[in-house]
This record gives structure tokens, sequence and C-alpha cells, in this order.
């Protein structure tokens, strides 16, 4: 089977625009709502952002938790959101994603999370996020593509303690390293305040190390 | 059905079946539901990426990325992408609007509004001169509109006043490059970015105000290209970028003589290139010899070490670009910001071939087209200069008048403003800008809106400037009209028409033609079609510098635009300039060297700090447009002052908390962002907002002595908490603020 097309991460080069979040709310299926969040890491010492979509985990944790079988995988990988007729809102997907993607819509009673533009990959079209992305720090490609392009590596393993997620979309590290996953685990040893945060402090570590 | 990992795997254990279920056809459907594709090109700003409106009945419903157009591929700003939204906005203007004797706005019909202006013309200009009536234009507007308004002044109203918003933009670049290379464009396509190992960019916060270029820069750097960042605060690319340059605003010339002393004292120049292509090398050559690291150092706050890193990394790479944008331009010394840049590119010979280039990164979506034929002051079409008697001769010609007619240069906007005060200028009429928050020193703008005798404004939405005009025409949006624009890159492309302007509101260039008719001058706006403005502005380039006379419409969807110059039809257009000659007569650059000197302005002990101004990606200029977009509203609702954690904590501010920030010339009471990513001594405010929060409040009314461009990036300002307590400390702050920056920056 050929490679798949994913998307690719990139932190360093994220500018913190939002565009990818103007253009998921444009995206026909989304009905006006974005479903990618720009996050600073730490806006006091740094203008670093990081964009975070649905990381389309190979075994989807929100999948397996949820009690009504309403998030469903397709043959491409993606995991879409839950389905309407199915859902009972018991949120246990939004406990339980390691990444805090899905989100729970009260007004609608709705679970929603990105579903990687299906309606328009369907069709040979990109998602509009990674489309419209400025710099490249949300792509969409294959991997033998993307690795032929840029100097960094892509990861997809990501270890919460002993839990080990590997992931459809790829997470792109700087020139350089060397690392196979991202340890997530030394932030659950810390304190439970900075568990709550996002688990993704790490890369940028990672990028402050390499001076970056 | 099944789970499938990074090499196309499947995952036999996992299947959770998916079945579509009916929305996955939407975005295919979408053409057979009778939406149309309308390819175009945002209105926003120098980049003018492609992009796709979807149309539908009249209406545009939406944006679809434009993956075929070369230059943007497809990608969008948050800007672009919500740009359509302005087209059915609820506040659009559908009627013209003219002002009763209470001050308020009531609607009226066009042979109203057309009646007063008309007569209100013609009573200034009878009592005080045809120069008491003013033009003041925009570079938002397609160059056909531009082209237009410079006749409409000259011949319709016979001023010689007329002025554009490019001269807030990148008028000292325009300026610096003609005087350099004789000509206005950029010298590359943006292409080059991609095969060169050094990018020099300076005075641009490129993340935020050209998001676009960020993928050409970083495509660069895929293959090893270094990338140095010349700004007071760490952008989104300075915080990447190989080497930051946190000068001090105000002091870039100082810095590029810097550098030019390094590259001499090193030996790092390409003498083949000075000896054959240039002049004027050994005079500034001179004029360097003192701006060594440390002094200059000492002027800019940049550690020595920098300095010298940065000019080996330009002086050492085989193809090196350097562009800038506002940062440097925007000061009473912006023409010399420009020039001594240009030294840097000329002593290395880093100009004229693929990978070795310059360019300034052109503000305005037609900040290029839009200051080449005839809306500036001293300008005729083709770039062009008015007081050239052959170009006099040729558009006189070309427009039908006689020359004694042809009024001569005007003046610059901000001193057409001092006119106003003076009583010289008593009538104006505006299209296509927004004084209220774009001048500088809107106290003293203001107090000059209010002296005039009369004021028309053309705008689609209700701007802060528009409130003092007595009358208010409905104009067009950009996806309302067709015309061409001109890109960063000197690239010729077309805006094309998806719906028609809603209610009774007229495209620009109708509403001026009309007005040209009833002051009697029917004969010189025959025009039905924007094309047909095309046409004529066509021969009017023909033989000027900015030669447009072989690109049509239809050579323009054929090539993905058209590189001017293009002097005929079977030309295909000029990619690159400079590739073999120069555009002076002599076909030589020309080295112009300049002594640093303050901006107009410094911080002293009651105004310790510098204050400088600029973008967030969020909102175009002065924002009138997006400002009103739900999306960018929620990203960027007011402006914020940005000051540094040490000098914040030693104020008593916390993050959030809003201050009073003030000049000697006003105040602005906004949140403060406590961060660490600017110098301790400067504070930074995004322009994009109108009083009582707009940073140009508090900007100084300075401008350059040549281009006339006003000091947006530099000026003395002071900060404090509200609480009435001065937080100034006995007028000590100034020591204790340099005490508190000096040990952090000279290790850094």
């Amino acid at each position: 089977m050929a490679n798949l097309k994913t998307f690719f991460i990139d932190p360093q080069r994220c500018i913190g625009c939002r565009s990818c979040m103007a253009a998921c709310r444009e995206c026909d299926s989304h009905k006006g709502m974005s479903m990618i969040y720009v996050d600073y890491i730490d806006r006091v010492t740094s203008t670093i952002t990081l964009p975070s979509v649905c990381m389309h985990c190979v075994d989807p944790v929100c999948a397996e938790v949820c009690p009504a079988d309403a998030i469903k995988v397709g043959p491409d990988g993606v995991v879409h959101m839950a389905l309407t007729e199915r859902c009972i809102y018991c949120r246990n997907c939004v406990y339980a994603c390691p990444f805090g993607i899905p989100k729970f819509e009260p007004e609608q009673h709705l679970q929603y999370k990105c579903n990687m533009c299906y309606d328009r990959t369907a069709y040979g079209k990109s998602p509009m996020c990674a489309t419209v992305c400025p710099s490249g720090a949300l792509t969409y490609g294959d991997y033998e593509e993307v690795t032929a392009q840029r100097g960094g590596k892509p990861i997809n393993i990501f270890r919460f303690g002993k839990q080990e997620v590997e992931t459809r979309v790829f997470l792109m590290t700087p020139a350089g390293s060397n690392i196979d996953g991202l340890e997530v685990e030394g932030d659950l040893d810390e304190t439970e305040e900075e568990f709550n945060s996002s688990p993704l402090n790490f890369i940028e570590e990672a990028l402050a190390a390499r001076k970056i | 059905m099944s789970m499938v990992n990074k090499t196309g795997q499947v995952n036999e254990e996992k299947d959770f079946h998916f079945h579509p279920e009916g929305r996955v056809e939407t975005w295919k459907v979408a053409d057979e539901n009778g939406v149309t594709l309308v390819p175009t090109h945002c209105p926003y700003c120098g980049l003018q990426c492609g992009m796709n409106l979807k149309v539908k009945e009249g209406k545009v419903l939406g944006v679809e990325p434009r993956e075929d157009f070369p230059f943007n591929q497809g990608k969008l700003c948050p800007k672009g992408v919500t740009a359509y939204q302005q087209v059915n906005h609820p506040d659009r203007l559908t009627h013209p609007l003219i002002k009763d004797k209470n001050g308020q706005f009531r609607q009226a019909s066009w042979e109203e509004a057309y009646g007063l202006i008309i007569s209100k013309i013609g009573e200034i200009q009878g009592q005080y001169g045809k120069d008491a009536f003013a033009v003041y234009s925009g570079s938002s507007l397609t160059t056909e509109k531009t082209y237009l308004m410079g006749k409409f002044a000259r011949v319709g109203l016979g001023t010689k006043h007329i002025d554009y918003n490019g001269r807030l933009c990148m008028v000292a670049a325009a300026t610096a490059n003609n005087k350099a290379f004789g000509i206005d464009r950029a010298a590359n396509p943006w292409s080059d970015i991609l095969s060169t190992d050094c990018l020099f960019i300076t005075g641009s916060n490129t993340a935020e105000c050209h998001p676009i270029m960020t993928s050409y820069i970083w495509k660069a750097r895929d293959r090893g290209c270094k990338l140095i960042m010349v700004d007071p605060r760490t952008t989104p690319m300075a915080r990447t970028a190989d080497l930051h340059l946190d000068l001090r605003p105000g002091t870039d010339s100082a810095l590029a003589n810097g550098i030019l002393h390094i590259l001499i004292k090193e030996n790092m120049l390409d003498r083949e290139f000075i000896a054959n292509r240039t002049i004027g090398f050994e005079e500034v050559a001179k004029l360097v010899e003192s701006y060594t690291p440390e002094r200059v150092s000492e002027i800019t706050g940049v550690n020595p070490r920098k300095i010298i890193a940065a000019a080996r990394m330009w002086g050492q790479s085989q193809k090196a670009m350097l562009f800038h944008a506002r940062g440097i331009e925007h000061h009473t010394k912006g023409v010399e910001n420009v020039l001594s840049y240009i030294n840097i590119v000329l002593a290395t010979g880093q100009i004229g071939a693929e990978g070795k280039g310059y360019a300034t990164i052109t503000g305005q979506g037609n900040g290029q087209g839009g200051r080449e034929h005839g809306q500036k002051a001293d300008q005729l079409p083709g770039q062009r200069k008015i007081d050239d008697p052959a170009a006099r001769k040729y558009i006189s010609e070309v427009w039908g008048i006689d020359e004694s007619e042809m009024p001569q240069a005007g003046t610059s906007i901000v001193e057409m403003f001092d006119q106003i005060h003076r009583g010289e200028i008593r009538g104006m009429l505006t299209i296509c800008n927004n004084v209220m928050v774009s001048l500088p020193d809107l106290n003293w703008v203001k107090g000059a809106l209010e002296k005039l005798d009369f004021m028309v404004a053309i705008d689609f939405f209700m701007s802060e400037s528009c409130k003092f005009a007595d009358v208010v025409l409905p104009g067009s949006a950009w996806a309302e009209d067709e015309g061409t624009t001109t890109t960063v890159e000197g690239r010729v492309v077309k805006i094309n028409q998806a719906v028609n302007p809603p209610g009774e509101a007229k495209r620009d260039w109708e509403i001026i033609c009309d007005l040209a008719r009833l002051l009697g001058k029917e004969k010189y706006f025959p025009y039905h079609t924007p094309r047909e403005i095309f046409d004529e502005l066509r021969v009017a380039s023909k033989g000027g510098k900015a030669d447009y006379y072989g690109i049509t419409y239809e050579k323009i969807d054929q090539q993905n635009g058209v590189f001017w110059p293009c002097p005929t039809e079977d030309h295909p257009g000029t990619l690159r300039l400079f590739e073999e000659k120069f555009a002076h007569p002599d076909g030589k650059a020309r080295f112009f060297g300049y002594e640093y000197r303050p901006a107009a302005e410094v911080p002293d002990k009651e105004y310790p700090f510098y204050l400088t101004t600029g973008r967030t990606v969020y909102h175009y200029l002065s924002g009138n447009q997006t400002r009103r977009i739900g999306f960018l509203k929620e990203q960027a609702p007011e402006p914020w002052v940005e000051i540094h954690t040490q000098v914040a904590e030693r104020l008593g501010i916390q993050n959030g908390e809003k201050v009073r920030v003030y000049t000697r010339r006003g105040e602005v009471i906004i949140p403060a962002m406590v961060v660490s990513t600017i110098r301790p001594d400067t504070l930074f405010i995004p322009y994009h907002w109108g009083p009582p929060i707009a940073a140009n409040l508090l900007t100084v009314h300075a401008i350059d002595p040549v281009a006339k461009i006003p000091e947006y990036k530099a000026c003395a300002a002071m900060i404090e908490k509200l609480d009435g307590d001065k937080a100034r400390a006995s007028g000590k702050l100034p020591e204790q603020v340099e005490n508190s920056i000096r040990p952090e920056r000279s290790t850094r």
C-alpha cells in the first residue's frame, strides 16, 4: 500500500497567525467551528506557538473509551467525529484524549474534533488548514515527500508514562535531532497542574535546548 | 476497513467501521449546487496572494484556496481566509450620505450628493484657486483607479494637490531605489529566495505583515540558507533566525554602516562588480571607516559580536538577498536607511542574478502599481517625473490637454495637512484611506479635518475619517470590480469581478467619471469599463520606467501575471531586473553614504522610552475592513502595548493591566502585554485602531526631508500605571532602565 497523506506539524515554523483556525471554520462540514487550536506555550518569554490538530491515533483512545461506539475510523485512518445518532454526550473522549483535542459543544450537545477535512480529502483536496498555512507549520503530504523536503525528522510516537501512543499525524523535530518519540512521562511525574497543561510543552523544551 | 499506520500497514485488530454519512459530499457538490469559483487575488497586502471566491446567485459565499496560482499555491493568512466576509457585510455603505446641520448623516440621492459636491468644489476653487481643493488617494485601489485619480485631480479638478497613502508606506524605499538603481521595483521575483544562501531581513515583521513570505524563507532554510533578522522585537521569524540583531529603534543606518565597515575591513567585497557596475564606492568606504563594531554597538544597542557575525554571514555567502520593510522606512531618515542597506548589497555584488537580490516588501495591496502611475504628488504615469518636460509633453498629449494646463508638482499628504491648518487647502476628496487612524499625530490631523470647508469621502465602510466628511459616497469592495494590481514582485495580476456593488453603491471609477462629467470634463473621461482605463494607462506608461504597454488582461491570465517592464505585446515581461545593467542612463548603480543621525525625537528623562508602532497579523492598515470581521476581531479586538518584563516589574505593571502611554502629543489607555521579546528601552503598539486607543495619537508628524514619509517607528514616550502613581521614580528611571538593560544585553 502506498503511503497515505497526513498532517505534519512543525512548531518551529508556526508563526501564530491562526490562519488554520480561520480556515477550519470555512470548511463546509465544520459548520463555522474551528477544530484546530493554536496556543502560545509561554508568551512572556517567547513568541512560539503550537498548532494542535487531532493526531489521528492508530489506536484512538477516544474511540476505545466511547461506550456508545460512536467514534469511527475510516479506511485511511482518519478518526472521525462522534456519530451524532450514537453519541450519548458522556464526554469520555474529551477526558481520555492524551492530546486534549475533542471538545464538547454544550449548546448543540455535540462532540466535535478535527476530521482531517474528510469531505475535501475524499475528493483529492487537501484539508483547508494545511492548504492555507502560510509557513508550512502545518503540512499535508506523505512521509517520503515531506522528509525529502525538510531537514527535521518526523516522529509519531508519544509515550505518556507506560502508555505509548502511535499517531497517524507526525510532529517535526528540529533538524539534527535523533529522537524516536517524545517522552511525556517526565511531565506526568511533576505536578498535577502541569499534567493538565498541554503535554506538548516538551516540544518547547526540546526546541529551547537546541536554541531555536 | 482497518487501521493504517505510517508505513501503510494495516492493524487488523482494530476496526471501527466508519461509514460516510451524507455530508462528506459537500465539497464535491459545491459546483453542482451552482457555486462558481471566481479566481482573483486577496484585497490586502502587497503579496496579492491568489484566491478563489465562491459565488452563488450574486453573493460571495466563501473562499477556496487557489492552489494553481504559483506565488502562494493556495496559502492564505487569516486576513485572506476571511477577506470575503467584507463583501456582504451588514456595515456596508449602500447610499450616499450628506451631513445635516446637526452633524448627523442622512441618506441622499446620488443627484443631490453630486450637486452638493460640484457646487462646493466650484465655490472653493472659485474663491481660493484650483489648488485649494485637494485629492488624497490610496494604493489599495486597482492600478486603473490609481491612474484615474491622478488624471482626475490634474485634468478633472485642475489641482496640483494630489497625493496617496503610499506616502505613509513605502515611499522611502521607492525614493531610495530610484536614487540607487534608477527604477523602483523589486529586483527579483520571490522564487529567487528558494536558491539563495543568506537572507537578511531588516525592519520587517514578516510573519505578521507578509505571512506567506515565510513559506519561501523556510523552503530556503530547508536547503541550508541562513537567516538574519533585524528588529527591536523577537518577532516570530526573529525567534528562529540564525542571527537576531535587536537594535534600538531609529538606529538602522548606523547598523548598516557598521556591517559595511566589517565587509570592507575583512575584504568580503566584490571588487569587480563595484568597479564595473557602480559609482561612488570610495566615498562611502571612507564614510563607514569610523563605524567600528564598538561604536555601532554603542548607537544601536546590538552586541558587537552579532554585528560582526552578521557581516560575515552575509559576506561569506555565495548568494545573498536583502529585504526590508517599514521598520527602516518609517523614519525621518527613511531614505538614508534604505540607501545604507543598498550599499551592502552593491558592495558585495549581490544583485542581478538568481538568488542574488534585493527588494522592499511592499505593504499595501497595490503598493507597487499605486506608486507608479501618477497619483503621487510629483509623478506622472509610468514612474515619470512631473517636472520632466518630456514627460509633461507626452502625458499631456495622451490626455489631450494643453501642456500649460498640466499642474506642477504638489505636496505630500503630511505637508497638505499643514496647508489645511494654514488655510491654503480648503476642500478635499478622499478615497481609499483613513487619515484618522493612519496619519501620525492624530490630534493634529483632527484639527485639520475640522478646519476643512468641505470634505467628500468615497469608501465602502464608514471609517473614522468619513465621519468628518460632509458627503460620503458608497464605493465598491474589491470583489465588485475588475482591474489590475501590481504585486510586491512587480507582477501585474488581475482582480476579477465576482458580484455587483450592494444597494446604490457604485464602482469607484464610475463615481470619479460621474464627477468629471459634472465638472464639464466628460471628454477626458469617456470610460465604460476598467479595461478601457487600462488600455489608456498602457499607452500613458509606454516608454516610461514602469512600462505596461505590452501587458493585456489576456496576457495576465495566460501567464499568471506579467512582470513589468513589458514594452511590447510580444514581450513576456521582465522577471528579474539589473542582470546586465541598472536603470540609470549610464547603466550603473549608485552608492550613497550617510552619517547616522538620531530620530526626530529621542528619549529623555521625561519620556524615557522609545515608542515604535507596527502591525498585527489580524488587521490590515487602518483596520476599517478587518476590524469588522468576526474572526479577526475576536483575535485582536483592541491594541496593546508591549513592555519588557524587567521594566514592567520595575513599574509594577502586571500583564494585561490597563496602562497609560503618553507622549508630547497625546495619550492612550490600553492593556500592557508584559513580555521579554522586546527591548527593555522600547514600547510597541499596533496601530490599526482610531482614537481614543490609536497608537497614532502618540506618534510624531516629523517627515523624511526627501520622501516625506512620517516617522512612525520612533518617538519618545512614557508609560505609567493608571492608579495615579506616576511610577516615574523621581526622574531616575532612564538610568535604571538602562542599567537593567545593559548587563543582560551584553551577555547575549
